[in-house]
């Protein structure tokens, strides 16, 4: 039910976000979704990647900062309302959210909701019970 | 013409008069004052004389002025041990002053003066105003800090001393600094180098040239500078820039300054004996040859320092300047022999960084401190790598790690900085020893 993010710490100056990626493409490894999180002088870069775990080894190696964290996704249809609606079922749960991005499937009917919170696993049972059922790893790679 | 017919006779000023002693009694004098401070140690300082009886010394044993090299040294490290008044000679009912700089564990240093100890303090730091043409009818501004560091409170003794009129406008607030040297027709401004520099800058943006302003002579300390920025003070400042010597642990500032020859700085050695000795073996070092400056106090009553290492390297100069003085000169003070960095006039040991980064992280990451200069002021930034056990992908604990570096550093080294988080591997390796500190304030 757990998705591997990989996460690299990236300094705010020129050229360093293209290093860390330049090394992904020559290991041949797929990025699926990508979102950049920026304070002034540094930012987070969060990706969802075929090959997580070689893509943190590969970068450790090379003295990058990186690490797998574990968030959520959730598929919703691609339209109008699509987010809003889980977003109303997660506010019944009270559940917080570190943060979320999202990005479009490939067939582009659907959409993909990535989610990071404090539990879990606290917050998959939750998200169960109000009848949403997070997406497997290689299910969400697929998409 | 009144003013230049005044700025021709200085040199014969009453306070000056004993930096033109003749030798042979200076000898005398110095060395009758330091059986005295010797004596004086010995019967009120434990250290000093527990020290004196491991090499089986009395005070009796110093018969000349080379049995000096005979006595222990004094280290910081004994200041900050003794810490606050474990180093005094006198009892505190006879103390009328207590100065602090900073020390390398978070503890200050601490200074204390007699009355007699001001009067010393205020006649030298005339001597050295003097020594810079500046006399009664001069007004200084004394734009150092006034408060626990000795050069704002120190230069404003020393130029009431001497009978000049003292603006004590102490540090920050440029345009008001212009607007006062403009208005109140200030001849002479006391300040670090760098400052007069952003001082010259800013009024040049207010456009006032300060070559158009009275102001003729600058009294510059507190921090290492170059030729090339006395160049361009006295090109750009349209003034005669001075280089005044001195450290809180010994007096303040007038333990030494340069005359008008500019050939050095003529340490006021009536009262502050000077030796150079080799960082290494202690050995004390012939005249001309390059080592660490070793002070005495000759007649500080509250706080001797009896061969105190102050750790800044220079030599001293062989033969007489043509001003006459007898007093022996120093070079200016080019580095120092420990890694201690002098910040906005704070002592800075890069050891303090590494402590707080401790506090805050267990282990010690890779970092650099970065010295620059902006706007006359010194500005430190201290790099850390980050490490995978600072990393996290949630953007507020990562600025958390950021907050709490921030603050240990702050702490412990008592002024602000700045603290950057880059990537790891990003800070250069040298090979061998690592390289701490960057230093472009004088680039």
């Amino acid at each position: 039910m757990k998705i591997q993010q990989l996460s690299i710490f990236v300094e705010n100056k020129p050229g360093h976000l293209a290093a860390p990626i330049r090394l992904l493409a020559a290991e041949g490894i797929d990025l699926r979704a990508l979102f950049l999180a920026d304070a002034r002088e540094y930012g987070v870069l969060r990706m969802i990647v075929s090959d997580c775990e070689l893509a943190v080894a590969r970068l450790t190696a090379e003295g990058f900062v990186a690490r797998v964290t574990e968030v959520l996704a959730i598929e919703v249809s691609d339209h109008p309302g699509g987010l809003a609606g889980v977003l109303t079922a997660l506010d019944a749960t009270s559940i917080d959210i570190d943060y979320m991005y999202a990005f479009p499937c490939r067939n582009a009917e659907q959409a993909v909701l990535l989610f990071s919170f404090a539990d879990v696993d606290a917050a998959i049972a939750k998200l169960r019970s109000v009848g949403i059922n997070p997406l497997a790893n290689d299910d969400l790679l697929k998409l | 013409m009144i003013a230049e017919l005044e700025t021709s006779i200085v040199d014969c000023h009453e306070v000056s008069a004993p930096d033109y002693r003749p030798l042979d009694e200076l000898r005398a004098l110095q060395l009758a004052r330091l059986q005295q401070i010797v004596g004086r140690s010995y019967q009120n300082v434990p250290l000093f004389r527990q020290r004196m009886e491991e090499r089986n010394l009395t005070p009796a044993d110093i018969r000349t002025l080379d049995d000096l090299a005979r006595l222990p040294f004094t280290v910081k490290a004994d200041l900050r041990d003794n810490y606050p008044f474990g180093l005094f000679a006198s009892p505190m009912g006879e103390v009328v002053r207590l100065h602090a700089s900073s020390g390398t564990t978070g503890k200050p240093i601490v200074v204390a003066y007699t009355q007699e100890d001001i009067n010393t303090w205020t006649s030298v730091v005339g001597r050295a105003m003097a020594g810079c043409g500046l006399h009664r009818g001069d007004v200084i501004q004394v734009s150092y800090g006034y408060g626990l560091f000795t050069g704002g409170l120190g230069a404003h003794y020393g130029a009431e001393g001497i009978g000049a009129t003292v603006v004590p406008t102490s540090g920050g607030q440029a345009d008001r600094q212009i607007m006062l040297m403009k208005d109140f027709g200030v001849t002479a401004i006391c300040c670090t180098p760098s400052y007069f520099i952003h001082l010259i800058e800013r009024a040049a943006e207010m456009g006032i040239d300060m070559k158009d302003l009275p102001v003729r002579a600058g009294v510059f300390g507190a921090e290492p500078w170059t030729d090339e920025m006395r160049r361009h003070i006295e090109q750009a400042g349209g003034i005669e820039a001075f280089d005044i010597y001195g450290l809180s642990e010994i007096i303040g500032p007038g333990v030494g300054c340069e005359c008008r020859r500019h050939a050095g700085l003529h340490i006021f050695e009536d009262h502050f004996y000077p030796e150079i000795i080799d960082p290494e073996t202690g050995e004390v070092l012939p005249e001309g040859a390059e080592g660490e400056l070793v002070l005495t106090t000759l007649s500080k009553q509250a706080m001797p320092m009896i061969r105190y290492r102050t750790r800044d390297i220079t030599c001293l100069l062989p033969g007489s300047c043509s001003c006459g003085r007898t007093l022996r000169r120093i070079a200016r003070i080019g580095r120092r022999s420990d890694d201690m960095l002098i910040l906005r006039g704070v002592n800075v040991f890069p050891s303090q960084v590494e402590t707080a980064l401790l506090q805050v992280e267990g282990a010690l990451p890779h970092y650099q401190i970065v010295l620059t200069r902006a706007q006359g002021l010194d500005q430190m930034e201290v790099q850390v790598e980050v490490t995978p056990h600072m990393f996290n992908d949630r953007m507020g604990a990562l600025q958390a790690v950021h907050a709490r570096l921030q603050a240990a550093l702050d702490r412990v080294l008592g002024i602000r900085v700045r603290v950057s988080l880059v990537e790891a591997h990003s800070i250069q390796r040298s090979e061998g020893k690592a390289k701490r500190v960057i230093d472009r304030r004088n680039a």
